[in-house]
């Protein structure tokens, strides 16, 4: 007999999705309506929900204090630039580890992914005095290459997994059609992993966009970018909480934004192989 | 032309031999089957032929020229696949086109070509659209179109017709035949199916554990198997074998007894047994009988022959048709 589900699971199930996810989501929606209360209304007992008395002072001040347009260049200039120095050297990886495989192809692909197990802090004091002696300390090249560097693993994981899911018949095909290895590429295999690949640039692009680590330890101000500019707002001598919640605001929005227009890409990419 | 010829060669991976040292000459126009059960090397000496693997040593010759370092896509050859591998993101169009524009065909030549060959399969109200709109026998067709769009000197089919329902199975069957006398190009195509093997082909090579066991017509290899392994293969319901005692009254060692060549009485017969099943094909019925000391015996006869299961009958094997193999399963002259 075939299972049916009835309608008071479902509704059941979709409370509870949504339970889940507005709890998921309060904290973001608390930080962005604090951003509109003044100072007086943040810090209110029992708070407000709703600013009793909307504001924008908050994020001009915020732009006065600290030049987010400043720390929001260096997020997009890391984020874009070390994904697309990631891809560089990833697609290429991933494509030979995929099409032509050798019996090591596995180890080295664990082997990738073990570094992300190490704690990041253990290679910290290496990394800073490698990037003092070379000068790039607070610099935005060798932010990049930093970033570039940790997510590379994940990046050529998923490019791997997506390689793997094109046919190598197709690709023979091809060969037996005439194309050399140029025209097979262009033809053929970059219109098919273009989605693969695609999905791989947004999800590198928000994980390097919110990496505190190394961005907090190997920044002062001038490569800084917006998780600098967040930490700043929390000092020793006290909490701001609506500067900081529009602070917090202002260098979420971006990616906020490019994961709202782009979920049905991401979901596709964090899923991918997983179900067939 | 296209005739090819395989000189010597093997190939193993890593230390497992996949093809021991194979001689073969294809001649050019021929329709030629590999067959043999799953394992037998039969799609890596296709793949071999293709360029698709590399071989271990010996040579491959097409057309007399030695091809075998040559790439794919410089020899020549078009290839359908059992799993189409058509171009998920190109129209039917495009993917017919595909092998000409990759040879810097001119486009007019191009969309005349590809409309010509989309009218022999059938295709032409389907060009605009995408693989993945279409049926399998479509999709089937598109794979061919894309083999015969150009002047190949050899089509090379990797069991194509296996992902088909069997209704289906048999009109592609005749189309690749009709396909064949139309252009007169050299075929080589692989099936573990000996029926596609004797209805379609010229000449059948016979591969068991990557070795040639017979290369022959259809009808050689039905009335001279060269040993028990083909005369097994070759033939439908499969040949009965009979060992020991029986075997030795025609001085063999097992003697091979088609289904065909036995007759069924009630009365008397050399061999007595119990129907086990029966079953009608309309035009034919097939007995599975039970002998006595013998095993299974399987008996072919017309189609009115009334016995039922669990009726005692005598079989009586045509003496003209009985096969006998030594030891080894060498068939004995």
């Amino acid at each position: 007999m075939a299972r049916t589900v009835s309608t008071q699971t479902k509704w059941g199930w979709t409370i509870a999705a949504w339970v889940v996810a507005l709890i998921i989501f309060f904290p973001i929606l608390w930080t962005i309506l604090t951003a509109f209360k003044t100072e007086g209304d943040a810090i209110l007992f029992p708070p407000a929900f709703l600013p009793p008395h909307w504001t924008l002072e908050n994020f001009f001040e915020v732009q006065a204090r600290s030049d987010y347009f400043h720390h929001f260049f260096n997020s997009v200039v890391i984020a874009v630039g070390s994904t697309l120095l990631a891809l560089i050297v990833a697609v290429p990886a991933a494509w030979s580890m995929a099409f032509s495989p050798t019996k090591r192809t596995r180890d080295i692909l664990m082997w990738m992914l073990s570094t992300k197990m190490m704690p990041a802090v253990g290679v910290l004091v290496p990394i800073y005095l490698i990037f003092k002696n070379l000068s790039l300390l607070d610099n935005l090249a060798g932010l990049t290459v930093i970033l570039m560097l940790i997510n590379l693993p994940i990046v050529i994981w998923m490019l791997y997994t997506y390689f793997k899911e094109i046919p190598v018949d197709i690709l023979e095909a091809c060969r037996m059609d005439g194309a050399t290895l140029w025209r097979e590429i262009v033809y053929v295999l970059l219109p098919m992993a273009v989605p693969g690949i695609a999905s791989t640039m947004l999800l590198n692009i928000i994980l390097a966009w919110n990496e505190a680590f190394w961005t907090l330890n190997l920044t002062a101000a001038n490569a800084a970018p917006l998780t600098a500019f967040i930490a700043s707002y929390s000092s020793p001598e006290g909490l701001f909480w609506a500067k900081l919640s529009a602070a917090s605001t202002l260098a979420i929005a971006p990616i906020l934004l490019l994961g709202w227009f782009s979920q049905k890409q991401l979901v596709r990419g964090l899923t991918f192989g997983a179900v067939k | 032309m296209g005739s090819i010829a395989l000189e010597n060669v093997t190939k193993s991976f890593g230390n497992h031999s996949v093809i021991p040292p194979i001689n073969l000459k294809i001649e050019d126009g021929q329709f030629v089957v590999f067959v043999g059960p799953s394992g037998c090397g039969k799609s890596t000496l296709l793949r071999l032929i293709a360029g698709l693997e590399d071989t271990s040593s010996g040579i491959i010759k097409i057309d007399g020229a030695d091809m075998t370092d040559t790439i794919p896509a410089k020899r020549q050859l078009s290839m359908v696949f059992q799993s189409y591998a058509l171009y998920p993101h190109m129209s039917v169009y495009n993917n017919i086109a595909f092998p000409l524009k990759m040879a810097n065909v001119d486009k007019a030549t191009i969309d005349q070509k590809v409309k010509a060959a989309a009218r022999t399969l059938n295709l032409t109200d389907y060009l605009e659209r995408r693989p993945r709109m279409l049926s399998g026998g479509q999709r089937q067709r598109v794979a061919i179109g894309r083999a015969i769009v150009r002047q190949p000197k050899a089509f090379l089919f990797d069991e194509p017709l296996s992902n088909l329902d069997a209704a289906l199975r048999v009109n592609m069957r005749l189309e690749i035949s009709e396909l064949h006398q139309q252009l007169k190009t050299t075929m080589i195509y692989v099936t573990h199916d000996q029926v596609e093997a004797m209805t379609m082909a010229d000449k059948i090579v016979v591969l068991n554990a990557g070795n040639i066991e017979q290369y022959g017509t259809p009808m050689e290899l039905y009335r001279t198997p060269a040993n028990r392994f083909v005369a097994g293969f070759i033939g439908s319901p499969k040949m009965n074998f009979v060992d020991g005692a029986e075997a030795a009254k025609f001085n063999a060692f097992s003697i091979g007894v088609r289904p065909e060549h036995m007759t069924i009485a009630k009365a008397s017969g050399t061999w007595k047994g119990t129907i086990g099943v029966a079953e009608h094909l309309g035009s034919d019925t097939f007995f599975y009988v039970h002998c006595d000391g013998l095993g299974p015996v399987t008996v072919r006869t017309e189609g009115n022959e009334d016995f039922k299961p669990g009726d005692t009958v005598w079989l009586t094997p045509d003496p003209a048709h009985i096969y006998r193999f030594d030891k080894t399963g060498v068939a004995i002259h």
